[in-house]
């Protein structure tokens, strides 16, 4: 299965990159996902998740084309 | 609607435009409530010259669809007009126009507040400031508004 990973704002800035793709055998969570594409980061305190562009907890269950993204709070407006 | 927009636009005629295409609004509201959010050239003490706003396309236009549909739930309003900056903006331009028409004037100040309010906490839109000294920082968090 494949996935399509990005991340936005001082996360991406911090990063160094913009997105990532992985595959993966079974379905794993969104925290799994942090910990394969970051293994040597901890997920940022505040960060916030989603899966195909709706908020997800990091419990959530990422399938085959999900496209999760990882990404600092909002401060539009 | 919700528009978002990458070069600067003058509130007063999108509603203008707005309103003058939506046919069905005409002789039915009696209040149209507008908050206008404009970039200050001071923040946290600091004088700012300009500022990038980022966004997440797709997942923008749909939170704001979200936002504006729940404060639909809530309040009895007759139409809305959200248009938002992104890019490159600088002091004095205008980021952020909410517009709401209703038949009375409590929707329209209600789910305009709400929909700002929401906006601000829901939507994936991010400020970079650039300081009058070339440092850049990132807006970390919202101000309670006052």
């Amino acid at each position: 299965m494949a996935i399509k990973v990005r991340y936005f704002a001082s996360l991406k800035e911090n990063l160094g990159r913009d997105k990532d793709s992985l595959d993966f055998e079974k379905s794993i969570s969104v925290a799994e996902v942090w910990e394969q594409v970051m293994p040597e980061q901890a997920i940022p305190d505040n960060t916030l998740t989603a899966v195909n562009m709706e908020y997800v907890t990091l419990a959530h269950q990422v399938h085959d084309g999900d496209e999760v993204a990882f990404f600092p709070p909002v401060t539009g407006g | 609607m919700i528009k978002i927009v990458s070069s600067g636009f003058d509130p007063f005629q999108e509603v203008h435009a707005y309103q003058q295409q939506q046919q069905s609004l005409a002789g039915k509201y009696g209040a149209t409530n507008l908050f206008i959010g404009t970039m200050r050239d001071l923040n946290e003490g600091d004088s700012v010259k300009g500022m990038t706003l980022e966004h997440y396309p797709g997942m923008t236009e749909k939170q704001l669809a979200r936002v504006v549909a729940k404060a639909g739930k809530q309040w009895d309003f007759l139409d809305s007009l959200v248009v938002h900056r992104v890019g490159d903006v600088f002091p004095d331009d205008v980021l952020v126009l909410v517009a709401i028409w209703s038949v009375r004037r409590g929707a329209a100040f209600d789910a305009s507040r709400f929909i700002m309010e929401a906006l601000k906490s829901q939507v994936p839109f991010w400020k970079k400031e650039i300081l009058v000294d070339d440092n850049s920082r990132w807006v970390e968090k919202n101000t309670d508004g006052y």
